[in-house]
């Protein structure tokens, strides 16, 4: 998973934001720094303005004008994929996501199909607006595809799928996985794959952990953790957050009995929340125990490194929730 | 509106000291970051002192501040102790924001300085509240009056949220002064990519507010400039917009190398701190040895503030209450739970 040639999480973003740029003249790129020599406050976007000149544009710092302006291109047969530069941000350009790219079609009849990108997640020292995860308030409004890619392989596929979509699709892309998750095996090039299934990255029968986004890497530690002690953990990669692919999660549960659902996101009015709830409506006959959520502290996202990883959950916090529900 | 306004004279030596002590401290905090000793970033205000301190100096008590990513030289002049920037900067439990946030996100809420958020243009609004209610409960004494100062770049003016503040603060004359320092980039956006105006004071025309244009490496202008804009507001004339050219003489942050600042700007760059050295030397007001003398003293009395600092407690994640409601009812109940 490190060897220093395999292609990164941000590389592999990179690489399907260049193949669309390339293979669909409608698509465009908006954002703050996105453009060179700079490329992105992270490097997401570093040589696709000079490889496309003209089609990756900086814009003024002005959420609302960018996320409202994809709604204008979308509606008028763009394909627009804007950058905020930080997930935090984008809350400044909610009313256009939630309000407006997000009503649209359900109004009207008319597509509105645009990619906005956020970097999301914890990385210490980045306090409390660097580090937010935003899918609690983007999923709970209805017309969002909300997708969250956890492995390399799926910055590149999930981004590709998303162009593809004629739905306003939130593209959550995880900081901390940027350079530090690496694949051999990446390959590009293949069919695109459907946006809304989970994955199933590790199969076991004593307990499903329900996971996404840079929470996969760790339920597959604690999973190889928990191993040794004997147990046998199923990890489920959600990939898209809405809409829900409640199907796989319940196939899991019919195995295992037992569920965790991780994430780093806040407990309240969350994903974490929405597939238990969904769980309990329509597998409660499955379960063996009853479900956990391992999610962060209800408080701002602390600055300091001690407090910031005591607020967000580990993986030694999925163990400890699953041996708890494996001895319930 | 348009009297002229009689500046407030400026003590240069006492305007440089406060723009020293911002630079050697930011110098001290960027040295220990590229040690690995503060997490996240260290983003100085380096070229920007003049303006800043001029602002932090001129400020009274019961005035309201709320400064942004370049105004330590403000910050320590509005009354911000140098242990508490490198507290901040540390994460030291003993700081007033006890870890819980971190470089340059902190105030002084009791003294009138806002903690600023993230969000460039969020700080403007909460400025023009304070403002409102002072009005409605008839603190607002004209003639004399307390003012607000918000800071922004020439990026952050481009939000929605910077705009609808500043035409509140219009509608309803409040003495707002809005300070938008052009220093050329928006993190590596340059200027014209932000805004196309011929200067951003023309915005204040649009407005219906009192404008003012300054070249803010100049320590007088700076001074003179903030000064008749400070006038202005606590006389009653409503709003003020403050627009003042320099330049960034660092990355957006230390992790950033800077290296999209186009080539003859950075040739050209004048910066505040030389001028104003040259300043007292030309006044006659020090000479060459107590200038040294003086670049001691302060390097000294910082120093001594970030060493202790840095032999102070970290915060330990199991003394965190995790408790997030002030109302005592909610926090005996629910408070940390959800
Ligand atoms: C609403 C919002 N969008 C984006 C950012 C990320 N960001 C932080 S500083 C910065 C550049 C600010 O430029 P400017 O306002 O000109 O101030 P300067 O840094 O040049 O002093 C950006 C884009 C932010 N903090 N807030």
């Amino acid at each position: 998973m490190s060897s220093p040639e395999a292609t990164t999480y941000l590389a592999a973003l990179r690489q399907a934001m260049a193949e669309v740029l390339a293979a669909d003249e409608r698509v465009f790129l908006l954002g703050e720094d996105v453009e060179d020599p700079f490329g992105g406050a992270f490097k997401a976007t570093k040589g696709l303005s000079t490889a496309f000149p003209g089609r990756v544009r900086n814009a003024p710092i002005s959420e609302d004008a960018i996320a409202g302006a994809a709604v204008g291109a979308a509606l008028d047969g763009g394909r627009p994929i804007i950058e905020f530069q930080f997930a935090d941000f984008a809350i400044c350009g909610f009313n256009q996501l939630a309000n407006h790219a997000a009503t649209t079609f359900w109004r009207t009849g008319k597509p509105c199909p645009l990619v906005a990108r956020l970097p999301c997640g914890g990385t210490p020292g980045g306090g409390p607006f660097h580090c937010q995860m935003p899918e609690g308030w983007l999923t709970a409004h209805p017309g969002l595809v909300v997708v969250a890619p956890g492995t390399v392989q799926d910055a590149y596929e999930l981004l590709r799928a998303a162009v593809a979509c004629d739905d306003p699709v939130i593209y959550l892309e995880h900081k901390h996985l940027y350079y530090h998750l690496r694949d051999p095996g990446f390959s590009a090039g293949g069919p695109l794959l459907p946006l809304h299934r989970a994955a199933v990255r590790r199969s076991g029968r004593d307990c499903t952990v329900v996971t996404y986004s840079a929470m996969v890497q760790g339920a597959l530690a604690a999973a190889e953790g928990l191993a040794l002690e004997g147990i046998d953990t199923e990890v489920i990669d959600l990939r898209c957050l809405k809409p829900l692919d409640t199907e796989t999660i319940l196939e899991s549960l019919a195995r295992t009995g037992r569920l965790v659902v991780a994430s780093e996101g806040w407990p309240y009015g969350s994903v974490a929340s929405e597939v238990i709830t969904q769980v309990c409506a329509e597998g409660f006959h499955l379960l063996d125990a009853p479900p956990r959520r391992v999610a962060a502290r209800n408080t701002p996202i602390p600055f300091h490194p001690a407090l910031w990883s005591a607020h967000r959950p580990d993986a030694n916090a999925i163990q400890e929730a699953v041996r708890g529900l494996v001895n319930f | 509106m348009d009297q002229p306004i009689e500046p407030a004279p400026c003590d240069a030596v006492a305007h440089l000291q406060w723009m020293l002590r911002a630079r050697l401290l930011e110098e001290r905090l960027s040295s220990l970051y590229r040690q690995g000793r503060i997490p996240g970033s260290v983003f100085t205000g380096r070229g920007q002192e003049a303006l800043s301190a001029a602002i932090g100096m001129q400020l009274r008590p019961g005035d309201i501040f709320a400064p942004l990513i370049r105004d330590m030289a403000g910050r320590l002049a509005f009354g911000l102790p140098a242990i508490e920037a490198a507290r901040t900067y540390l994460g030291r439990i003993t700081g007033h924001m006890r870890g819980r946030d971190g470089n340059v996100h902190h105030g002084l809420v009791d003294q009138g300085m806002l903690p600023m958020i993230s969000h460039l243009g969020a700080m403007a609004a909460p400025c023009v509240g304070i403002l409102l209610k002072r009005k409605i409960t008839g603190a607002l004494v004209a003639g004399d009056q307390c003012v607000a100062v918000v800071c922004i770049g020439e990026g952050g003016m481009q939000t929605g949220a910077m705009h609808e503040a500043i035409n509140l603060a219009a509608v309803e004359r409040l003495p707002l002064v809005v300070v938008a320092a052009n220093n050329g980039y928006a993190y590596s956006t340059p200027s014209h990519q932000n805004f196309v105006c011929r200067d951003l004071v023309d915005r204040a025309l649009g407005y219906g507010l009192r404008g003012w244009s300054c070249d803010a490496t100049d320590c007088r202008a700076a001074w003179q400039t903030v000064a008749q804009a400070l006038a202005a507001a606590r006389s009653g004339d409503g709003p003020q917009l403050i627009s003042a050219r320099l330049l960034r003489l660092a990355g957006h942050g230390e992790h950033d190398d800077a290296a999209y600042i186009d080539p003859a700007l950075k040739a050209a760059a004048v910066d505040c701190l030389d001028q104003g050295r040259q300043l007292v030397l030309d006044q006659g007001l020090l000479d060459q040895a107590e200038l040294a003398a003086l670049h001691t003293t302060i390097k000294t009395e910082i120093d001594a503030a970030v060493d202790q600092a840095l032999g102070e407690a970290d915060p330990v994640a199991s003394d965190e209450s995790w408790q997030i409601f002030a109302d005592p009812i909610l926090a005996a109940g629910a408070g940390a739970q959800a």
